[in-house]
């Protein structure tokens, strides 16, 4: 009896200690699952960990959700891609500085036959207007996140309300969102990185990219010190002086996959 | 070939990845602690809901029984609320850490566990309870006795008790964040390699979650078979 | 034989068993009278064999002597000082979910007595009651005897003042009845004060020093056994006696 307790009392504690050993410098990143998934991260972290030590620990959700999670105190620092809600943000007082990082672009991805025939699509206007009249069906992110964000505003530019059968909100990630698009032969937008990264294409295929207005600019945050003393400042102002240095500029440039580079530094 | 689940996951296992079985280690260390914090306060619970009469014993029973169904991401959300900073455990800077992962897999436990073992108890002590009286045993005493002569249901208990935790993902996405090498388990890894589209390896990550659930229940089944055989 | 062991043989044997008084002691459920009233106090010797058909309200009475029931009405009291210690062992005995030994040493850890003389009390009870054997074995795959006689060891290392016993024989076989019967003069002889229900005359021939007969939940008389299965007194004792269907 004595025996099996020292042998729980040992095995508790060596949790413990696991627990605690990540007593080095860190910070808590929140960021979104695009740059994430990518892999953008493995990349350039551990390049950034190797010049300052810091250990950047990254939440990766929708850009709603980085918000929420920033505006609570929960994360030291803040890469996202909504611009206007990033300006908000600083206007609100959740944050003292913002900063371009880099951008993607977003793609639209949808079945190989292209019922919608958006291939042929001149602007992005143009091919978002076509699916709509086309009531080809379309997976809408739905959950509030920076892609979501921007294919609201694009509908808009096109004079669309997207409503009806073929639109389907299903409020999930980048990634659960391509999946549900191929099973269901749907049209997507999908931001480029994720697109490339992704492994169960089934059907889809890209149909649409290169206007200007599917641009995807990511912006890195400084938070309040006065809102929230207690997170680590000083780490988190290294993390951003960082990506926009030249040093993290090249990392970001210097990422890619199958050859292809999917963010484009664009501090300055 | 190589889009396999079982060949995934049997090569992911062969190739003694380390990132795998950090995150394998990590996701039985969490719900292994969770599922003994839990028993630690749930079945002595469970006893005494039996044991004891007070009022509104009824509608504890009832909410331990419906806290069974609490959906995981409620508790995540529970947790994450509470934890974060602007929550009223901020303090502790818990949140994104396996301590938080802890806690959301306790709140979902323990309602099994004392729900659960508060039934086996309450039987139990029907059958005991004139013996006990005659001993002169008064209600506290009876509490570890009832606990271990239903040691054999209990294990049971803990092994569905064990079986939420760790298939569980909504509450530990929700407060430990599925930060790489250090918040990511079994499950979150299997969301995360879902929304890459990686598939099969997300289906071999379920293989190796399943063989490890399966392990640990074959554990257990003979713990308990080779006691029962000892003092039945 | 430890020291705190000795005093309780030693307190048992010297000083008379307790005596047990009911005063107009009446148990209803629901309105219903199941029990009473009855008044006698228990002086002489015994054993105490309690008689009477079924649904007299054998095992009532002796419930309530033990404490388990609360009397609606009248008083339950014994001589001396505070409550006696007392055991009971029941018609299907209630044994817990561990080995003979562990049983025994259970019942003395509830008993506080300290841990270092629980094993040496517990085999050497198994060893009085012929369990030795079997002391390793879980208690609830032995042997109905087995078992009965279990109990009878748990109730022995308990030293009890008083044993009660309910029906304790009727689901065994005669073998195993004979062992039960050696026990309870063995409790007998130590200066135990044994209160039992039987509804076997022989039996009760066998082990009764006075009778308690008991029907419709009251008292029909209360006599040494002599008188009892000589000359009894009531009605329904003569009848209960002669074979006779008593309600």
């Amino acid at each position: 009896m004595k025996k099996t307790l020292n042998l729980l009392l040992a095995g508790v504690t060596s949790i413990g200690l696991a627990f605690s050993a990540y007593a080095e410098d860190h910070i808590t990143l929140a960021s979104t699952t695009s740059t994430e998934n990518s892999g953008l991260f493995s990349s350039i972290l551990p390049k950034f960990e190797d010049a300052t030590g810091i250990d950047v620990r990254v939440v990766a959700v929708g850009t709603g959700q980085a918000f929420e999670i920033a505006r609570r105190g929960d994360a030291d620092s803040l890469l996202v891609h909504d611009t206007a809600g990033e300006q908000r943000f600083v206007e609100d007082g959740y944050a003292s500085e913002r900063a371009d990082v880099m951008y993607n672009d977003f793609v639209l991805i949808g079945p190989a036959g292209d019922p919608a025939n958006i291939s042929k699509a001149k602007t992005a206007e143009e091919a978002f207007a076509a699916i709509a009249k086309a009531e080809a069906p379309f997976a809408s992110r739905g959950d509030d996140s920076g892609t979501n964000r921007a294919e609201l505003r694009l509908w808009a530019n096109a004079g669309v309300e997207p409503d009806g059968d073929w639109y389907r909100e299903l409020g999930s990630g980048m990634g659960p969102t391509l999946n549900t698009a191929a099973a269901m032969d749907a049209y997507v937008m999908s931001d480029r990185a994720t697109w490339v990264a992704f492994g169960n294409r089934q059907n889809l295929t890209l149909l649409f990219e290169g206007d200007k207005v599917l641009f995807n600019q990511y912006g890195s945050l400084l938070l309040s010190e006065d809102k929230h003393p207690h997170l680590k400042h000083d780490l988190a102002l290294k993390w951003h002086n960082w990506l926009i240095s030249e040093e993290g500029q090249q990392a970001i440039a210097d990422f890619k996959v199958d050859g292809q580079q999917l963010f484009f530094p664009n501090a300055k | 070939m190589e889009n396999n689940a079982f060949y995934v996951a049997l090569s992911l296992l062969l190739n003694f990845d380390a990132a795998l079985f950090q995150i394998v280690a990590l996701s039985l260390q969490i719900s292994l602690l969770a599922v003994l914090v839990a028993a630690v306060l749930g079945f002595p619970l469970g006893a005494a809901v039996a044991l004891w009469r007070f009022p509104g014993r009824g509608g504890l029973i009832v909410v331990l029984n419906a806290l069974m169904g609490l959906p995981p991401v409620v508790a995540g959300l529970i947790v994450y609320l509470s934890l974060s900073r602007a929550g009223p455990l901020g303090e502790w800077g818990l949140l994104f850490t396996p301590g938080a992962m802890v806690i959301a897999q306790v709140l979902l436990v323990l309602p099994i566990l004392a729900a659960l073992s508060r039934q086996k108890v309450e039987e139990l002590l029907g059958e005991y309870r004139e013996q006990f009286v005659s001993l002169g045993m008064s209600r506290s005493r009876m509490v570890p006795t009832l606990l271990w002569d239903a040691r054999f249901a209990l294990l049971t208990i803990l092994l569905a008790g064990f079986g939420r935790a760790s298939a569980e993902v909504g509450a530990v996405m929700m407060v430990g964040g599925n930060i790489e090498g250090v918040t990511r388990v079994m499950t979150t890894s299997i969301v995360l390699e879902t929304g890459k589209g990686n598939l099969p390896l997300a289906l071999g990550l379920g293989v190796v979650l399943l063989s490890l659930i399966m392990l640990v229940n074959a554990c257990a089944y003979w713990v308990g078979e080779m006691t029962r055989r000892r003092t039945g | 034989m430890t020291a705190f062991n000795a005093s309780l043989l030693a307190s048992s044997a010297l000083c008379p068993p307790p005596a047990l008084s009911f005063d107009d002691v009446v148990f209803s459920h629901e309105d219903k009278v199941l029990l009473g009233p009855c008044s006698f106090t228990l002086k002489s010797a015994g054993p105490s064999m309690v008689m009477g058909p079924n649904g007299a309200g054998k095992s009532l009475l002796l419930r309530l002597a033990h404490g388990l029931l609360t009397p609606t009405q009248g008083q339950v009291s014994w001589s001396g000082e505070g409550r006696p210690r007392q055991a009971m062992v029941f018609q299907q005995p209630v044994l817990l979910r561990r080995s003979a030994v562990a049983n025994l040493i259970h019942a003395l850890a509830v008993n506080k007595v300290p841990r270092k003389s629980r094993a040496k009390l517990a085999f050497d009870a198994l060893d009085r009651f012929g369990l030795s054997a079997c002391s390793h074995t879980p208690a609830r795959v032995l042997s109905g005897g087995e078992q009965q006689r279990l109990a009878l060891a748990r109730a022995w290392v308990l030293s009890p003042n008083v044993l009660f016993l309910d029906e304790p024989t009727s689901a065994l076989d005669p073998a195993a009845i004979k062992a039960v019967e050696a026990a309870v003069r063995e409790f007998h002889q130590r200066g135990t004060r044994i209160v039992m229900t039987t509804h076997d005359l022989h039996q009760a021939r066998r082990l009764a020093g006075d009778v308690i007969f008991l029907s419709g939940g009251k008292i029909r008389e209360h006599t040494p056994s002599d008188t009892f299965f000589d000359k009894p007194v009531s009605r329904e004792a003569q009848a209960f006696i002669a074979g006779e269907l008593v309600e």
